[in-house]
């Protein structure tokens, strides 16, 4: 009998699939909301990803209240990729045919962020990656489709690689995780960093499988370098491990250490009390702003979610409004419309005033460099200033060089 | 007569114990020849090595003259030595034609065939050697329900496919009944004398022996004891001896009991 | 020379959680001969409970208390699990217990994130010992000393329980004879149960006792999952000694490894895994399997016969409707239908390899990201035309296979598996770390399809033709001499070998057929994402096929694409709700428990209560 259940059960799941199947792509019509494909991996990056939806549907309910987008609401319609590429391509595919989206948002890790891209390019949909990092996304995978939101990771790493060379430190060791994005990161800084000051020298490298750290033998590893300063790039569970056999061991006594990304609140906050005290970092202050835009989202967002902001509510929020500026500048939801219209778009974000730049469709959205130090229990940012993101990328000659598709 | 088989000085030696020890005996075709001794006797390892499924120590084994010790079972089977085995060995997930089948695809060597319909395979063949066991009728139904009786006979249908002209049979009638056993033993007879081929089995049931082998080989502690027709072995001392310390009933016992 | 031995230290110190984790894995296979997909997991929940605890509990009787009691609540978990799940499933085929295995860590992980949040948990540090203690003049940290002498008092502990009481006599005796368990008249259920118990509670100690090093987070199932099944495949399944071996081994090379080979730390430990399973395919304490040990168990498989003429006429109907899709369905349906077709011939691969040549792969994600990486590494570094590409995928794919299959085929049954699994995480860990080539995992982009297969429609049906033709070319492969060569090597062993069929090399034929269509299949795949990236070689992608496999039901032939169907469907379905893996989850352990000879057996035993299809054993049905 159960057996029977279940198999109609299944049946039934199956026949719902076919039904699905035969669905047809909703109409747009005046009045009906403008959709938004946002793919992203609510669940195998749920710390990260989950901050970043709710500044999403604070953007949007903002916008909504404004009168939306071409006179109609805004809608982001949000999928799980469970963090796989492939998945992010049917997903891509179902959002944009089936669901009567008009672009695409999303991602965090760089690969589904590549995969999304290359896609984009071919069906000629516009993308707008928000917060994946990999110099790639707009250099040497770059296409006219695709935009991105967020600093990459060249660009925040030039932002240590700055404060790096006004120090004494000569010898550097560097630990990051042995994928892309530590690799994009170590590269980036030790060429600013050489360019700015040519005498310094890298005496270790270290690369520790990600999320897999040994922590006690990369610190052990670091130490028998005796390096004056290290540059740290291991992020989520890695870097609390990371931190807590460093101080434990005293690996970060006496040494300039840099840490890319280490001041995000996402970062930051599960270290509690026990988060590194003198590093320096880039990173989101929210907790120290002050009568400015940034203060005012921090606030609104505070009352909106019923917590505090990471930095993926900062770049959320930010994506929904870029959004929305780049459709009622198209006057269209047309994708070649709305592909124009990022072409040098301008708009206002808490962080400032952005531009998608027409050379390489990165964003001039900055970051916050600042020195770490603990208040009340937790890890914060001291000392901090914000970079704008224009001033931290490479000259136009050398960013044709890089992005061989225009 | 040139033997069909004949074995030198076979022996295998497991670590400091002698399982077989410099056995020799040869095998005439149209013989049907037994290897009897207590548990342990070292039969199942020796008759491992005939079959390829363990190599020896030392010592030949030789097919037509031919030194085959050492060789695989598939190769020793293509040399034209068949076996069946103690506890039935057939395919549980095919038809009781369809295991014949497969055997006779091997003989024919389409095993690694991927396009041929293999239903239609040999097919004649296959119902000719069931009906040779006496299994044509149930030819059609999974291996895997028939009655342990059946299974034996079907197990002799796959040894025989490839008409060899030796066959080696592991306790041929062990877990049967009486009355099957008798059948089985009446049935390899037949076939032996109309094929002309060798037969070398082990045995525990001392009616099948004394009833059929021509010859009987006595094996105890890795070492042949006695060697003769069965009448002379039924009087060997050595070998009341054997079976538990002496006196015909013992061995009696063990015709009984099996 | 103080620095070598601190080195020393840390790897000891490592080895502690690992070998807790690992010994429980080995355990519970060892008596219940499960292979536990799940034992990460309970290392995630012991770190959580454990976290949780130490809120509550002050000090540093709290804290050594919290440890002990994560193990016991793990410990009963696990208990409880193998009581509602588990016990029902042990008549089923061989290893397929590890389908519900696979449904617990899908529901474990949704649980977790619901009671305890997505934010990473920094671990508390054990009160008293947050400091070092300087040995010849290196740091070494208090509590990995503590861990050092934790382990030999656990690994005492268990030798005392197995060695010298009659619990532990018990459980020797089902490791190495189930039928003298039976034959002693053990309840048999208490034994697994407790075993079950014991084994997911030093998971959860172990995930607890890292806690000070490390913390919890919702991605240490996985983590953990691969480091472990390294050890005790290396240690040898079922042998604690092996695990703690294994375990002190693994740590100290890794900590050597990550000072002197900073790039390769992760090929490093499958190599050492793939040399160590060559040289001893059972692992270094590991016992050869006996043959036929773990056998089939559960209802013997029904014979097969060609399809008849209703189910042919079906068939071609269906498989008409199917590609009229363009026609009648969605645009977004096509690119569902191509996705949902190739990984259904990625599943018949497999299916045919378990079903047909009784050869379970862990790995065969190997096949189907190596594949996809020939044909992309052909287009993006050559500039090979897709045609060219795609025909090289299953070639590619297909030679890998018999190089894998030439060396993993020495060993059989679960030991078989393990080695699969082992050289598809060498490939993986090349892919990821030979970023040069392989692109790391910014992984290979833009290989899209030539201008004639281009639109969704055209590509569809080059999936429709080579999936279609792909899993009806294993199928009529089936009903050839070959398919049955290849079940009579899995029937009987001995008797194929004794009726001359070259059993291992029909294996391995098998094996390279399997894998050349997985390949193809992975080709497929890579032309309708355009870009391959690390994770098609996952362990999660070996197991995605496995659970597919065993779900549609091993015993069948139509079980791998019907399985593949029923999953990938339910799975779209189910992604767009919010904690999907919680019912995802649930959903395949109803089905092991409902249906445990898969969704065609279970259809094929109603069709036949209902009278639809006559009985299997119809005594002259092929008399004729």
């Amino acid at each position: 009998m159960h057996r029977k259940t279940v198999l109609t059960g299944l049946a039934g799941l199956v026949a719902a699939a076919a039904l699905g199947i035969a669905g047809l792509p909703a109409a747009a019509q005046d009045g009906e909301p403008i959709k938004i494909g946002e793919i992203n991996h609510f669940t195998r990056l749920p710390a990260f990803a989950e901050p970043y939806r709710t500044g999403i549907e604070m953007a949007v309910e903002e916008i909504n209240a404004e009168g939306g987008v071409l006179g109609r609401p805004l809608e982001f319609v949000f999928r799980d990729d469970q963090g796989e590429p492939g998945e992010a391509i049917r997903i891509a595919e179902e959002l944009m045919t089936r669901e009567g989206t008009v672009m695409l948002t999303g991602a965090i890790l760089s690969n589904v962020g590549l995969a999304i891209s290359s896609l984009a390019d071919r069906r000629e949909w516009v993308y707008l990656a928000s917060e994946p990092l990999a110099d790639a996304m707009v250099w040497s995978q770059g296409n006219p489709w695709t935009f991105r939101l967020r600093p990459s990771t060249y660009m925040q790493a030039a932002m240590l690689a700055e404060a790096a060379a006004q120090t004494d430190a000569v010898t550097y060791a560097t630990i990051a995780p042995n994928y892309a994005y530590g690799k994009d990161a170590v590269a980036a800084f030790k060429e600013v960093l050489t360019e700015l000051k040519p005498e310094v020298e890298f005496v270790a490298e270290q690369w520790p499988a990600l999320f897999g750290i040994d922590a006690g033998a990369e610190v052990q590893a670091l130490e028998r370098a005796k390096p004056d300063a290290i540059y740290n790039v291991t992020f989520g569970p890695d870097l609390p491990k990371f931190v807590r056999e460093g101080t434990t061991r005293g690996l970060f006594e006496g040494r300039e250490v840099f840490g890319l990304l280490s001041g995000e609140p996402e970062y930051m906050e599960p270290l509690g009390d026990e988060a590194p005290e003198g590093w320096t970092v880039t990173g989101y202050p929210w907790y120290d702003f002050e009568g400015d835009a940034n203060a005012e989202f921090v606030s609104a967002y505070q009352e909106f979610a019923g917590e505090s902001p990471k930095n993926g509510s900062l770049v959320g929020y930010s994506t929904a409004k870029s959004v929305a500026a780049a459709i009622e500048k198209a006057g269209s939801t047309e994708s070649d419309a709305i592909r124009q219209a990022f072409e040098g778009l301008e708009v206002a974000v808490p962080a400032g005033d952005i531009t998608y730049r027409e050379i390489d469709n990165q964003s001039t959205l900055g970051a916050w460099v600042g020195t770490t130090a603990l208040r009340d229990g937790g890890g914060v940012m001291v000392d901090w200033s914000y970079k704008n993101g224009a001033d931290y990328l490479p000259d136009d000659e050398t960013v044709q060089e890089l992005r061989p598709s225009e | 007569m040139t033997p069909i088989l004949e074995v030198r000085d076979l022996s295998r030696h497991f670590g400091a114990i002698r399982a077989v020890d410099g056995v020799s005996f040869r095998l005439a075709p149209g013989e049907m020849l037994a290897l009897i001794g207590p548990n342990g006797a070292g039969k199942s390892t020796c008759f491992d090595m005939l079959m390829g499924q363990t190599d020896p120590t030392s010592g030949q084994v030789l097919l037509d003259g031919r030194d085959i010790s050492g060789w695989p079972a598939r190769r020793v089977w293509r040399a034209g030595v068949g076996r069946t085995f103690q506890v039935t060995a057939t395919y549980g997930s095919m038809r009781v034609v369809e295991n014949v089948q497969t055997a006779l695809m091997s003989h024919h060597r389409r095993s690694f065939a991927a396009w041929p319909r293999f239903r239609r395979l040999y097919r004649d063949e296959a119902m000719a050697l069931l009906e040779q066991v006496g299994m044509a009728d149930q030819a059609g139904r999974p291996a895997a329900v028939l009655a342990y009786g059946d299974l034996k006979r079907l197990d002799l249908a796959m040894a025989l496919a490839h008409g060899p002209r030796l066959l080696l049979m592991d306790e041929p009638t062990a877990g049967m009944a009486p009355a099957e056993r008798a059948a089985l033993m009446e049935l390899t007879a037949g076939i032996v004398a109309r094929q002309g081929m060798a037969v070398l089995f082990t045995e525990h049931d001392m009616e099948a022996v004394f009833g059929h082998a021509h010859r009987v080989l006595v094996l105890n502690r890795g070492e042949i004891i006695a060697d003769g027709p069965p009448e002379a072995i039924r009087a060997d001392a050595r070998v009341q001896e054997v079976y538990l310390g002496g006196g015909a009933e013992a061995l009696a016992a063990e015709a009984r009991d099996g | 020379m103080g620095l070598i031995l601190a080195q020393l230290l840390t790897g000891l110190a490592n080895a502690g959680a690992l070998f807790m984790v690992a010994s429980g894995l080995s355990l519970i296979f060892g008596v219940t001969r499960i292979v536990n997909f799940a034992h990460g997991s309970f290392y995630m929940l012991g770190a959580y409970v454990g976290y949780s605890l130490m809120q509550v509990l002050p000090g540093a009787v709290g804290f050594w208390g919290a440890i002990l009691l994560s193990g016991l609540v793990v410990g009963l978990i696990g208990a409880l699990v193998e009581v509602i799940v588990l016990r029902r499933v042990y008549a089923a085929p061989e290893l397929f217990q590890l389908v519900a295995t696979f449904g617990v860590i899908l529901v474990v992980q949704d649980l977790a994130l619901a009671i305890w949040g997505p934010t990473d948990l920094l671990g508390p540090r054990a009160p008293g010992l947050r400091g070092v203690v300087r040995v010849m003049g290196e740091p070494v940290p208090q509590y990995d000393l503590a861990l050092i002498a934790i382990t030999p008092v656990v690994a005492l502990a268990l030798w005392y329980l197995i060695a010298r009481t009659r619990v532990g006599v018990l459980v020797r005796a089902a490791t190495q004879d189930r039928e003298m368990v039976a034959a002693l008249g053990v309840n048999q259920r208490w034994l697994f149960t407790g075993t079950f118990f014991l084994g997911c509670a030093l998971a959860g100690l172990g995930g607890a006792l890292q806690l000070p090093k490390g913390g919890a987070d919702l991605l240490m199932d996985f983590t953990i999952l691969a480091q472990v099944f390294v050890v005790v495949v290396i240690g040898g399944m079922g042998s604690l000694p092996g695990a703690l071996l294994a375990s002190v081994l693994i740590s100290v090379l890794n900590v050597f490894g990550v000072s002197y080979l900073p790039q390769s730390t992760l090929v490093l430990m499958y190599v050492v895994m793939v040399a160590v399973l060559m040289w001893r395919p059972f692992g270094l304490l590991g016992r050869a399997e006996v043959a036929g040990e773990l056998g089939q168990v559960g209802a013997p498989e029904e014979p097969i016969r060609p399809a008849g003429w209703p189910i042919r006429a079906t068939v071609a109907a269906a498989l008409a409707v199917l590609a009229a899709l363009p026609f009648w369905g969605s645009p977004f349906s096509v690119v569902l239908a191509t996705d949902i077709l190739i990984f259904c011939l990625f599943a018949a691969s497999l299916h045919m390899l378990i079903g047909l040549g009784g050869l379970v792969s862990f790995g065969h994600a190997a096949f189907w990201g190596g594949g996809a990486y020939v044909a992309a590494l052909l287009v993006a570094r050559l500039d090979v035309p897709m045609e060219v590409a795609m025909l090289a995928a299953p070639v590619g794919a297909g030679l890998a296979a018999l190089a894998v299959g030439w060396i993993a085929l020495r060993a059989s049954g679960v030991y078989f598996a393990m080695l699969t699994l082992a050289f598809a995480q060498l490939l993986w860990s090349l892919v990821l770390q030979w970023g040069a080539v392989t692109g790391g995992d910014d992984g290979i982009v833009g290989v899209w399809p030539a201008d004639w297969a281009s639109g969704n429609t055209a590509y569809f049906y080059l999936a429709l033709a080579l999936s279609v033709g792909g899993i009806l070319a294993l199928r009529h492969m089936a009903h050839a001499p070959l398919g049955y060569a290849l079940r009579a090597a899995r029937d009987a062993p001995l008797r194929a070998e004794a009726t001359g069929l070259h059993t291992r090399r029909l294996q391995l034929v098998a094996f390279a057929l399997a894998g050349t269509l997985a390949g193809l299949a992975g080709g497929l795949f890579v032309f309708s994402k355009g870009s391959v990236f690390p994770n098609e070689l996952e362990i999660s992608r070996s197991f995605d096929a496995l659970i597919v496999v065993f779900l549609g039901g091993v015993k069948t032939l139509s079980g791998g694409w019907v399985g593949g169907a029923v999953f990938e469907s339910a799975e779209d379905l189910l992604t767009r709700f919010a904690f999907w893996r919680l019912t995802l989850g649930l959903l395949i352990i109803a089905v092991v428990i409902v249906a445990p000879e898969g969704i065609v057996g279970a259809a094929r035993g109603l069709a036949r209560r209902a009278g639809l299809t006559r009985d299997a054993d119809p005594a002259r049905e092929d008399a004729r």
